[in-house]
């Protein structure tokens, strides 16, 4: 294997992207991530030189419109999806760790 | 009632002439879905109680001449939101969701008074290849049990060729709609990318995403695709291109006379299997027969579509699926201490292994470091391929193809190897990528299961794609064939 990417570095993506994995999930997913990079790479054999990126297919550009509300006052029926809301609010625990002195 | 026989048109017919309500025909619908989804297991939720309310308030108004969908049955896959009723994308993350909103083009079908049946399996937001990475169950293909339905479509295509439903809405972010048509001996269209606004489909890759009907036949899909398409403010993507009655122009068996169709001789490459390319190059004979001229062309670059798609639409989704954090709406995990451990658990413990892959392989694409060598390279590469299809449709109509290398596999057989899946969408992820109208419609079988056609065209030429395809299933049987599922039909 070329090794592409390791195991520090899968955790460090995993971070970022805000998840984590059990050692035999990362033992099971680094090689497997490193397979498909691997598969990424064949795009070095194309010729890009001078050649503009596509990040949009639409025929649409720079659409405007007013800044009218729309679709709101549903406040109940939102909260209602909220795994903890109290009063209005979205309930979340505390940001600071509770297991921390400060 | 199942759905082999009739199409819209005779639907149609038969409730404005009363010869049955709405009522009778939604009842009829749920019946059969009773009966036969505990082999098929194509759909999560029913919408019983909510649908036959309004199919009453249908038959209370009555289905006039002009109202052509009225009280006809639709699915709707399950990353469609829809409002008061469950939306999970197939993911634990939102097992528990209610819309407060429709969708676009579930309020177009809404407004056409078509009545929503229920919710079908996908792959758990859309990623995969055979609906078995759904988080809840595994749906079966309409012809052979054993066999996945193709996917991310796979619940809704599995409804329509199993005869649960006349038409279901599919997305299709790298062959969503036309693999699983294709598996499942249906039709499927992935529009031009804005023909159909996005707005209440769960984003996976925003610049890929369309929405598009799955159907029995050409003509009932050019019809739902009529009702479905058109700008919306609220997707500012969505075209301003004026929408044509795709269907009233489908009435000539050998409007491809005179065409140039491109077969492009990597469509039938290495990795093709003989059964389905024998399907195609008859197929190919068919339009010669019709009047049309079919040259052998060439996308030189067509074999890099699949690396260029798992970067772009990777990065996409990274990006998109940060909104599931356990905050606001969805799952969230129990054990935590504080609000970082709240987003790590909720989403480790909601999305399943491939959602899980996916953002790892886009986080990565679009770290520091690897930006410009991966997603940059992948944008790149994306032109080219666009390129590459704009020169072979600067003098041909439309191009065609097989919609997949094979016939649909083995329940299990390819769901441990990542890449094999990937490589299974080389033929339909292109044209996600160039933004291209694909049409999948049946073209024969190999091994006993369907095999598909893909008719790809130029931008907003759907028209051309329908006519095609409609004259090509006038002068074959191939869509009149019926999954026997047990014997019952």
């Amino acid at each position: 294997m070329a090794n592409r990417i390791n195991r520090e570095q899968v955790q460090h993506v995993a971070g970022l992207a805000k998840l984590e994995f059990t050692d035999a999930e990362l033992d099971a997913f680094t090689p497997q991530l490193d397979d498909i990079i691997g598969m990424f790479e064949t795009l070095s054999e194309v010729d890009t030189d001078g050649v503009e990126v596509t990040s949009n297919v639409s025929d649409q550009l720079n659409v405007m419109r007013e800044d009218v509300a729309d679709n709101w006052g549903q406040s109940a029926a939102l909260l209602k999806n909220a795994p903890d809301a109290a009063r209005g609010f979205i309930k979340v625990p505390a940001i600071i760790d509770e297991s921390e002195d400060n | 009632m199942n759905y082999f026989k009739q199409d819209l048109a005779s639907l149609h017919a038969d409730l404005v002439a009363k010869k049955i309500s709405a009522k009778e025909l939604t009842q009829a619908t749920f019946d059969n879905i009773k009966a036969t989804d505990p082999k098929i297991d194509a759909f999560l939720t029913l919408n019983e109680d909510a649908a036959l309310k309004q199919a009453d308030a249908i038959d209370a108004q009555g289905i006039a001449a002009d109202q052509p969908l009225a009280g006809i049955p639709v699915a709707l896959k399950d990353n469609l939101v829809t409002k008061d009723l469950k939306t999970t994308a197939a993911s634990k993350i939102l097992e528990n969701f209610n819309p407060v909103y429709d969708a676009t083009a579930v309020s177009k079908l809404a407004n056409a008074q078509m009545v929503t049946i229920g919710k079908t399996n996908l792959d758990e937001f859309a990623m995969g290849g055979s609906t078995e990475n759904s988080a809840f169950k595994t749906t079966k293909n309409a012809w052979d049990q054993t066999k996945v339905p193709g996917g991310s479509s796979g619940g809704s295509a599995a409804a329509v060729a199993s005869g649960q439903v006349p038409v279901a809405l599919g997305s299709d972010t790298g062959g969503s709609i036309r693999q699983p048509a294709a598996f499942n001996g249906i039709v499927g269209i992935k529009p031009t990318y804005g023909r159909v606004s996005r707005w209440g489909l769960i984003a996976f890759g925003s610049s890929l995403d369309q929405i598009g009907p799955m159907t029995r036949s050409v003509k009932d899909n050019a019809t739902i695709l009529s009702a479905i398409a058109g700008h919306d403010d609220h997707d500012l993507t969505s075209s301003t291109q004026a929408v044509p009655d795709f269907a009233a122009d489908l009435n000539d068996a050998t409007s491809v006379k005179g065409l140039r169709i491109g077969l492009p001789k990597e469509f039938l490459a290495e990795g093709v299997d003989d059964g389905v390319k024998a399907a195609i190059l008859a197929a190919a004979d068919t339009y010669r027969k019709l009047g049309a001229t079919v040259d052998e062309v060439s996308l030189p670059h067509n074999k890099y579509g699949v690396a260029a798609y798992y970067i772009i639409g990777s990065s996409e989704a990274s990006s998109n699926l940060q909104r599931f954090d356990g905050i606001r709406y969805g799952y969230r995990a129990d054990d935590v201490k504080n609000l970082e451990d709240v987003y790590v658990k909720s989403r480790s413990e909601g999305f399943g292994e491939e959602v899980k892959r996916r953002i790892m392989l886009g986080t990565f694409s679009l770290s520091a470091g690897f930006y410009d060598a991966y997603f940059l390279k992948a944008a790149k590469v994306r032109t080219v391929i666009i390129n590459d299809f704009k020169a072979v449709l600067k003098d041909h109509d439309f191009i065609m193809g097989p919609v997949a290398p094979t016939t649909a596999f083995g329940i299990g057989d390819e769901i441990k190897d990542p890449i094999t899946m990937y490589m299974n969408d080389v033929l339909t992820i292109p044209v996600n990528l160039a933004g291209l109208p694909g049409l999948s419609l049946p073209a024969g079988f190999s091994n006993n299961l369907p095999v598909g056609m893909q008719l790809i065209g130029r931008p907003f030429d759907e028209s051309t794609l329908y006519k095609a395809g409609y004259a090509f299933e006038q002068n074959t049987d191939f869509h009149l064939q019926l999954p026997t599922l047990g014997g019952q039909n």
